[in-house]
C-alpha cells in the first residue's frame, strides 16, 4: 500500500520507513512557531520545566504579530517577555515592529518553511504552509515549548481526505471561495483529526497565493493539515527563496483516503460565510439586502500582494459607500512596499479606505477595527464566530478580497458584477 | 480517544513533577451543558487574551455565550457538550480557564483536535462519550472514573463508557504531562 504525502513526511520526520493513519510517532521539528498571545505561555512553561537551552535557535520564529504595534500595556508586556527570551536564546528569528508581518505570511515570504517540512506553530492557522507541500499544524502553547527544547512533537497520523477539483474557475473566484465552498460542504468538523489534500486541474493552475488562502482555512474543518503536493508553482515560489534544501513529496498512485470529494470549479460562484460558523456559507450575489458597517481586507487568509490587487481592481475609481469603514492591511512590510510600488495603496487611498501597518488587529477583534454592538462586517479573515471582531452582538461575513471590495463600495454584500452594472445602469 | 488523569487541582498549569501527589483518577461534580461547535472565542474571547494568569482568565469563561456563567459556574463542576468542543483558534488561555474556574473535567462527543492536545497538555481531564453527551441534563450529579473511563449519573441512576486513552498518551500522563515526558527523553 502507498502512502499519501501527509505520511510520507511524516514517516520520514518520525525515521520510519512508513506509517499509518492512527500511529502515535514523535517526529522531529524542521520549524517552529509562536506569536504574541502564546508564545508568552510556552516561555512560562518552558522556564517551569527547568529547560535551560533551545533546541537550534534558527529553527524557532517568535512573530508578536496579533496585537502589534502594542495596543496597551498588557500586550507590550506579553512582546516584551518575547524580545527578552529572543536575545536570552540568541532566537535568530524575533522579527519586531518595522520587520514584523503576520506569522503565516512572513514565514513562507522569508523562506523559512518550505516542501517536505513538519512545522508546528503555536497558532492554529499554521496549516498555511501546506500550500509549499510541508506538513505544518497549529498546537497550543506547551506543545510549543516541548518543541522549542527538544525539536520533538508527537502527533497521531491523520487519516487523508482528498478533494479534487475540476474545471476551471469562473471570473473573480479563487482560493477562498474554493475553501468556503470546501466546509460548507463538509462541515466545521468535516474534516476533523484529518489531513485534507487538495489537488486537480483547478489547483494545478492556482497561484500559490491562492493555495495558501485554501491551506489556511483547513482548521476551519477541523483539519489538522491542509496539503497540496509541489510542483512547478511550487518550486518556481521557492527557489532562491527558501533557505534550507526543499524536499519535494507526492501521494503514491495507491496511497489510502479515508473519502475523496469531488467538484468543478464552474459550479462554485462567488461565495461569504455568513454568521456565526465558516460553514455557513451562501452565495456572494445573493445578499444585496444584507447592509454592512465595515470591510476588513487583510490577515494571513487574505492579506497577500494577489488579494490586494484584486481588491484595488475593484476599488480603482470608486469610493467607497458613505456609510462604511475600508480597512486594508498589508501582511508583511515586503507587501505593503509592493502594494506602494505598484500604486494600489493610491487606489486604496483615492477610494478613502484606510491602509495600515501589517497586523492581525481586528481579525480576533484586538485593535484597528473592532465592531460595535449590531455592526456587521464583511471581511477576508477566517472566522466569524460570535464575538470574533468585536461586540458580542456583532457580525462577520467572510469572504474573499473581490466581494469584501465591492462590498466595501456597495455598502452591502456584494459582486464585483453587481457593482459595476450599478454603475453602467 | 479520550482523557488524561493528572490532578485538576494542580497548580496554574504546572507539570506535577516526580513525587507529586498520585493522580486523582474519580471525579464528581455538578453538570453544565454545552450545544455543538463551542469555540475558543466562546470559551475565553480574544479581547481577554492580554491575560494569562488562570484566575483572570476565569472571570469571563464562556463569557460571549452566557454573560452570568463566570459567577455561576463553581469550583468542582463538570461540563458536558455535543461535538466539536474547543474548535477555533489554538489558544492554550481555553483550557486554563476552565482549569481557572475550577472545573474539574469536559465531557463531549468530540473534541477539536488542538484543545485536545492543549486539555492533555495542561492537565485537563477530557473524556469523549456521545452516550454521557446525548443523556446527561444540566445540573444532573455525575461521577467519572478517569482511567476506566466511566461516567455514573448520580441524578438518573444511569452509567455510560468513554473512549479509553492510548498507551502512548497513558505513558505522557505517566511520566506527569507533556514537558517532564519529553526532560526524561532529553536524558536519555
Amino acid at each position: 500500500m502507498g502512502m499519501t504525502i501527509t505520511e510520507k513526511i511524516l514517516a520520514r520526520a518520525a525515521g520510519r520507513e512508513s506509517v499509518e493513519p492512527g500511529d502515535l510517532i514523535m517526529a522531529r521539528v524542521d520549524f517552529c512557531l509562536g506569536n504574541d498571545i502564546t508564545a508568552p505561555v510556552a516561555i512560562d512553561e518552558f522556564e517551569k520545566a527547568g529547560f535551560e537551552r533551545v533546541f537550534d535557535a534558527e529553527r524557532i520564529a517568535l512573530i508578536p504579530d496579533h496585537f502589534t504595534p502594542c495596543k496597551d500595556i498588557k500586550t507590550a508586556m506579553l512582546v516584551k517577555q518575547m524580545r527578552e527570551f529572543a536575545r536570552r536564546h540568541g532566537i535568530v528569528h524575533y522579527y519586531d515592529v518595522g520587520r514584523v508581518g503576520v506569522e503565516h505570511v512572513l514565514l513562507p515570504e522569508l523562506g523559512l518553511v518550505g516542501p517536505g517540512d513538519v512545522v508546528i506553530g503555536a497558532d492554529s492557522h499554521t496549516c498555511t504552509y501546506g500550500a509549499l507541500g510541508a506538513f505544518a499544524t497549529g498546537v497550543g502553547s506547551t506543545d510549543l515549548a516541548g518543541a522549542m527544547a527538544t525539536g520533538e512533537v508527537w502527533f497521531r497520523v491523520p487519516a487523508s481526505l482528498r478533494f479534487v477539483f475540476e474545471g476551471e474557475l469562473e471570473p473573480y473566484v479563487g482560493g477562498k471561495d474554493l475553501i468556503l465552498h470546501t466546509i460548507g460542504e463538509i462541515g466545521v468538523d468535516g474534516a476533523l483529526y484529518r489531513a485534507m489534500e487538495f489537488t486537480g486541474p483547478v489547483i494545478e493552475t492556482l497561484s500559490m497565493d491562492n493555495r495558501q488562502t485554501m491551506a489556511n482555512m483547513a482548521i476551519e474543518a477541523g483539519a489538522k493539515n491542509g496539503i497540496i503536493a509541489p510542483d512547478a508553482i511550487t518550486r518556481e515560489y521557492v527557489e532562491g527563496r527558501f533557505r534550507r534544501e526543499p524536499r519535494y513529496y507526492e501521494s503514491d498512485a495507491d496511497a489510502a483516503y479515508e473519502s475523496e470529494y469531488r467538484w468543478r470549479g464552474e459550479d462554485i460562484p462567488l461565495l461569504v460565510a455568513k454568521p456565526h460558523l465558516p460553514s455557513n456559507v451562501a452565495r456572494a450575489d445573493e445578499l444585496a439586502n444584507t447592509q454592512i458597517d465595515q470591510v476588513v481586507i487583510g490577515s494571513c487568509t487574505n492579506g497577500r500582494i494577489e488579494d490586494l490587487r484584486a481588491a484595488a481592481e475593484v476599488l480603482r475609481g470608486q469610493k467607497v459607500a458613505r456609510d462604511v469603514r475600508c480597512i486594508v492591511i498589508p501582511a508583511t512590510q515586503a507587501i505593503y512596499q509592493q502594494a506602494m510600488d505598484e500604486g494600489l495603496v493610491d487606489v486604496f487611498l483615492a477610494a478613502e479606505a484606510v491602509f495600515s501597518a501589517p497586523t492581525c488587529g481586528p481579525c480576533l477583534g484586538g485593535h484597528m477595527g473592532v465592531l460595535a454592538e449590531g455592526e456587521r462586517a464583511v471581511s477576508t479573515t477566517n472566522r466569524n464566530f460570535v464575538g470574533r471582531m468585536g461586540h458580542v452582538k456583532s457580525e462577520v461575513y467572510l469572504a474573499g478580497p473581490y466581494v469584501a471590495a465591492a462590498s466595501a463600495v456597495a455598502g452591502h454584500v456584494a459582486t464585483p458584477d453587481q457593482i459595476q452594472s450599478r454603475r453602467a445602469a | 480517544m479520550a482523557e488524561e488523569s493528572r490532578n485538576p487541582a494542580g497548580s496554574a498549569g504546572g507539570p506535577a513533577g516526580p513525587g507529586a501527589a498520585e493522580p486523582q483518577t474519580t471525579l464528581e461534580g455538578r453538570v453544565w451543558t454545552f450545544g455543538r461547535d463551542i469555540d475558543t472565542d466562546l470559551i475565553i474571547a480574544a479581547r481577554y487574551l492580554t491575560m494569562k494568569e488562570p484566575e483572570e482568565l476565569a472571570e469571563h469563561l464562556m463569557e460571549d455565550q452566557d454573560p452570568e456563567f463566570p459567577r455561576k459556574v463553581q469550583p468542582g463542576d463538570i461540563l458536558v457538550a455535543q461535538e466539536n468542543f474547543g474548535c477555533g483558534s489554538s489558544r492554550e488561555h481555553a483550557p486554563i480557564a476552565i482549569k481557572g474556574a475550577g472545573v474539574q473535567a469536559v465531557i463531549a462527543k468530540s473534541f477539536a483536535r488542538i484543545f485536545y492536545r492543549n486539555a492533555f497538555n495542561t492537565g485537563l481531564p477530557i473524556l469523549v462519550s456521545g452516550e454521557a453527551a446525548d443523556r446527561i441534563r444540566e445540573g444532573d450529579r455525575i461521577r467519572a472514573d478517569l482511567a476506566e473511563g466511566t461516567i455514573e449519573n448520580l441524578t438518573r441512576n444511569e452509567s455510560y463508557q468513554a473512549e479509553p486513552l492510548p498507551e502512548f498518551m497513558r505513558n505522557l500522563v505517566s511520566a506527569g504531562g507533556l514537558l517532564p515526558y519529553l526532560k526524561t527523553r532529553e536524558h536519555r
